[in-house]
């Protein structure tokens, strides 16, 4: 602990100890409401609170009876399978069509930049249940309501924004003079693009994708209005568990779904330091 | 080398190749824009367009709807009218449709959906004949509001396709019969529920800094393993699934649930606090899902505020508090006003947590453009109630960007 | 040898992707919890296992407001669904649901032809086919409500007798008609006094009494918990989700019958559904004499008179049949008609 300095006085102290006690407890409510669920989804009883059994540690009052009853509904089974199947599609059409974009949106003669900037950072701003709305009545007439590729679409479009902003991020320490080099050097656009801007801004391509995965793997609300029974998700699946019958299933399934984001967030962790490095090796 | 300097075939090249590169980055960025113009745009244009235009009632009585252009809209129609009309009844009833003409005309006129279907019902045995040349008098056998003006006026309002009405509605607005535009007879509930959700917005919006400022400035200021564990702390909540944290808030605020346990447990109260199902569940539970949305770019915004600057202010002896506001506060505006407006526009338009814990009480207007879309299948008034929030949201997010930019929207 | 067992390989090949080709999916919604899960024993697994088709089985919580999204945006997502004469009329009036041939169902297991197998008001609807008798009905838990029990309709509107939460479902349906009984209207009288404007005042006025003290759930499958975790003390539901709460998990609820408005659910097929052909094969099968007699597990009254000789003895007085004196028909006809009405009044009065 550094020694506090000379000139405090009390509202110095208070200050200084208040803000740790206020931290303390932002932090407590930031993580505990997550926490609490995974010692909640071994509970014996079909209940959401800890029963005396699971205060006193009695083994008797956990089991991981709801894990198997997920593994074995085949409901949940087709859930998980739709997230994973809509969420990489939707995820590498956005980080595709996103990257590339961002690519041109970076160039310092971009026309109408702001415009568009705006236009494709818009499916952050705008409330998803006028997204969904909107995509009920319009994805009607090409008959993409209860398919597969309908969600994908929809899912994709509200990733964009998240993979403009990342992609965009690492190409700001990107020194364009890199890729005019070499198409002045003979190589065709395509390849520069390829060969130099690729590898250099591939974290933020990688983390963009990720964010957009994460986007259709929790998006509940276009799910609710697009999909039919054979296209349910995880949320979906849990939106209506917690309307229709609280189980703890449920908690089992968000138990899981926390173990995948500690691995997302570890990745990206990795991924933001690996960019870190590049930037600096560049800039250097 | 100046401009002057170049010769007139320079300029023209630079200026080809100015139009070249402009050209290269714009078609990276088409195939994009094509996309969304497809997946996002159309979609919200077409909602736009539902919310004023509704072909339902003139595709289903066109005939009727024909007719109706001669009635002064005073006086009751005249026969040939009215057995125009029992005619498309039956033909409604025999393909099973008069319900929808029923919802239509329910939504203008309360009450009338159960005459139309009544009446539906009836004219379903009589032979055609008959109703051409008696429809009228049936009418009133089959129900005394046909006799009345109003039904008929409701009628033709909902058989008009391009209408302004819902957008009325959803400003809780009417029109008169003669056409004067005037406040809602009857249960007014719409604005004041886009006044509840902007109230529930800024309340979060409030509650996410202050208890999001405090933790940005700790682990902008913080050694640096401490601060890069202290963001892990920031960053799970973020990342986990909304639907997981609001299933953790269910579990933590239900009768049974952890916390009324937990104060049962410890004496503090005898009986269970209902907190599930109310404005409050919305409130916590929303504030835990926004507060990232609120320390991520404060934080951002805070690492690059020197600390020596507040330092230096106090070790010359200024008192803490007007030090940290006149100097350091004003330094991380940027940061605030992007996490304020974040959390503030996300949660105008949220959904899935007042759906879920929200009860009757904790609803925003979301879930009443949901409830229109799903429950009560009054489309064009969803589509009216969803331009009005996208409108409230755009205003918003063009204000914010004339003042501040949205350069500072960024994330992790 | 090698060329025949080639060939007999690729017959067996074919044969299977043929059979593949053939396998369906069918969609079949009906409400879940206990009733969902009978129905899974006797009717959805059966079929699946009799016919190689696939169903996938989904839930909802009753109305007609789904079908009638599908039916109008003309996405059809549901082939088969279970639904309550209450909302039958209504919907096969709305042209939302298909009308099914009644010479295509089978006679009874004990060889009675089908029109004389069914029991009354089991086939009144041309959009359906009967699958139980049930009843909407209220309950108490007899562990927290206290020495004095309520006993009627008009109880569960008294709160200065009974004060504590009443969890209803959220819909005019059976609600306005318990508030005209505990009003006072005559129990044969009350369509006729809801088909006027004072009378849905009156109604309306009545549920105002007890509006601060309404806990509203959108599924029947809500509502045991309800009872359960102390968030209502008197809660609505169907008298097959107790019984299965009482029988199955020993809860000590105890129904209350007075007023209970009793009610059949039907098979429906949804107008435009895809697989119209296979949707009638299953409705054929899962109202047969034997699938119909299973849903006794959730104390339903079965529709033909052919399953009545399976049912356990011991469910029999538990049956809504048992209590008809106590009860009131649900008037699916009238809901048609006011359905729309009352249900935007409805609304509008819970948002005020």
């Amino acid at each position: 602990m550094r020694e506090l300095p000379a000139y405090y006085g009390f509202w110095h102290y208070l200050g200084h100890y208040g803000l740790r006690v206020l931290v303390a407890l932002v932090l407590a409510f930031l993580m505990l409401p997550i926490l609490i669920i995974i010692p909640l989804s071994f509970n014996v009883e079909p209940y959401f609170s800890f029963t005396e059994g699971m205060l006193r540690l009695d083994p008797d009052a956990y089991s991981t009876r709801w894990y198997e009853q997920v593994f074995n509904d085949p409901r949940w089974i087709l859930s998980i399978k739709n997230s994973f199947i809509v969420g990489i599609a939707a995820a590498t059409l956005s980080t595709v069509l996103g990257t590339i974009a961002a690519v041109g949106l970076a160039s310092p003669v971009m026309p109408f930049k702001r415009l568009i900037t705006a236009l494709l950072l818009s499916p952050m701003i705008v409330p998803v249940i006028i997204i969904a709305a909107g995509m009920f009545f319009f994805y009607t007439r090409f008959n993409l309501v209860g398919s597969h590729l309908g969600l994908i679409l929809a899912h994709a479009a509200l990733g964009i924004p998240f993979v403009i902003i990342t992609v965009t991020a690492t190409l700001t320490g990107f020194d364009r003079s890199l890729y005019h080099a070499a198409i002045g050097m003979g190589a065709s656009p395509l390849k520069a693009f390829w060969d130099i801007v690729i590898p250099l801004i591939r974290p933020g391509v990688i983390s963009g994708g990720l964010f957009a995965f994460v986007t259709s793997f929790d998006e509940v609300v276009v799910v609710l209005f697009l999909a039919g029974p054979a296209q349910r998700t995880i949320p979906r699946q849990m939106f209506s568990g917690l309307r229709e019958q609280i189980n703890p299933t449920i908690l089992a399934v968000a138990t899981m779904l926390i173990l995948i984001s500690i691995a997302l967030l570890v990745t990206l962790e990795l991924l933001r330091r690996r960019s870190e490095r590049i930037r600096m090796g560049t800039s250097a | 080398m100046t401009a002057t300097s170049l010769s007139k075939e320079d300029l023209g090249a630079a200026r080809r190749a100015l139009r070249r590169r402009k050209l290269t980055a714009f078609l990276l960025v088409a195939p994009l824009l094509v996309f969304l113009l497809f997946a996002f745009v159309a979609p919200i244009g077409s909602m736009l367009f539902r919310s004023v235009h509704n072909p339902n009632v003139a595709d289903l009585i066109p005939d009727t709807m024909e007719l109706m252009d001669d009635w002064d809209g005073v006086s009751l129609p005249d026969e040939s009218l009215m057995n125009q009309f029992a005619v498309d009844l039956k033909r409604l009833a025999n393909d099973r449709t008069s319900g929808r003409l029923a919802g239509e005309v329910n939504r203008i006129l309360p009450g009338s959906s159960s005459v139309i279907q009544s009446t539906a019902r009836r004219m379903r045995t009589v032979d055609d004949d008959e109703l051409q040349q008696n429809g009228a008098a049936l009418l009133f056998d089959a129900h005394a509001n046909w006799q009345q003006v109003p039904i008929w006026q409701a009628i033709r309002q909902s058989g008009n396709p391009y209408t302004i009405a819902h957008y009325l509605t959803a400003l809780d607005l009417e029109r008169t019969p003669s056409g004067e535009i005037q406040a809602r007879d009857g249960p007014r509930i719409y604005v004041s529920l886009y006044i509840q959700s902007l109230r529930i917005a800024l309340f979060i919006t409030v509650l996410t800094f202050l208890l999001g400022y405090p933790l940005a400035y700790f682990i902008a200021n913080a050694p640096i393993r401490l601060s890069n564990i202290l963001l892990i702390f920031v960053l799970l909540p973020f990342w986990t699934s909304l639907l997981v944290r609001t299933t953790s808030w269910i579990a933590l605020l239900q009768t049974n649930g952890v916390v009324n346990t937990a104060l049962m447990g410890i004496g503090l109260t005898s009986s269970p606090f209902s907190m599930l199902y109310t404005e409050f569940a919305t409130i916590i539970a929303m504030t835990h899902i926004l507060l990232p949305f609120m320390i991520l770019p404060l934080y951002s915004v805070m690492k690059g505020i020197d600390p020596s600057y507040l330092r230096a202010a106090m070790s010359m002896g200024g008192k803490p508090i007007p030090a940290f506001l006149r100097i350091y506060f004003p330094m991380t505006l940027p940061g605030l006003s992007a996490g304020a407006l974040l959390v503030f526009i996300v949660s105008v338009g949220y959904y899935i947590t007042p759906a879920l814990v929200g009860g009757a009480d904790g609803q925003m207007i979301s879930n009443l453009i949901a409830f229109h879309m799903q429950q009560s299948n009054n489309w064009p008034l969803a589509a009216a109630l969803g331009s009005l929030l996208l409108f409230v949201i755009l205003l918003l997010y063009w204000t914010y960007d004339r003042l501040v930019g949205t350069k500072n929207l960024s994330f992790g | 040898m090698k060329k025949l067992s080639a060939l007999v390989g690729m017959g067996a090949l074919l044969m299977a992707t043929t059979a593949f080709a053939q396998q369906q999916t069918l969609t079949a919604v009906s409400f879940g919890g206990s009733y969902g899960a009978a129905q899974q024993r006797h009717m959805i697994e059966p079929f699946m296992e009799k016919t190689g088709h696939r169903i996938l089985f989904e839930d909802y919580s009753g109305g007609i407001a789904e079908i009638k999204a599908q039916v109008e945006s003309g996405n059809i997502q549901w082939d088969v669904v279970d639904i309550e004469v209450i909302d039958l009329e209504r919907a096969c009036a709305e042209g939302l649901l298909e009308i099914i041939p009644r010479d295509v169902l089978p006679p009874g297991d004990d060889g009675t032809p089908a029109m004389e197998d069914f029991m009354p008001g089991a086939l009144d609807n041309e959009c359906g086919v009967g699958v139980i008798f049930w009843t909407t009905l209220y309950a108490i838990n007899t562990e927290t409500i206290g020495p004095n029990k309520p006993s009627t309709i008009q109880d569960l509107f008294d709160t200065e007798k009974f004060p504590g939460k009443r969890a209803l479902r959220k819909r005019p349906q059976v609600n306005l008609e318990w508030a005209l009984i505990a009003d006072g209207v005559e129990r044969d009288k009350i369509y006729e006094v809801l088909a006027t404007e004072e009378g849905q005042a009156r109604a309306f006025a009545k549920l105002d009494t007890i509006k601060s003290d309404v806990v509203w759930f959108d599924s029947w499958s809500q509502a045991p918990q309800l009872l359960n975790d102390g968030g209502a003390i008197m809660v609505q539901s169907a008298n097959g989700r107790f019984y299965a709460a009482i029988q199955d998990e020993g809860r000590p609820f105890e129904m209350i019958w007075d007023g209970h408005l009793y009610d059949l659910d039907v098979w429906s097929i949804v107008r435009g559904s895809k697989n119209k052909d296979l949707a009638l094969e299953f409705i054929k099968f899962a109202t047969g004499t034997v699938p119909l007699a299973g849903m006794q597990e959730v104390a339903y009254g079965p529709t033909r008179k052919s399953s009545a000789p399976l049912v356990d003895p011991a469910v029999l007085p538990l049956l809504p049949s048992s209590h008809i004196e106590a009860g009131v028909k649900a008037d699916g006809v009238f809901w048609a008609d006011y359905g729309e009405s009352l249900g935007e009044r409805f609304n509008e009065w819970l948002l005020r």
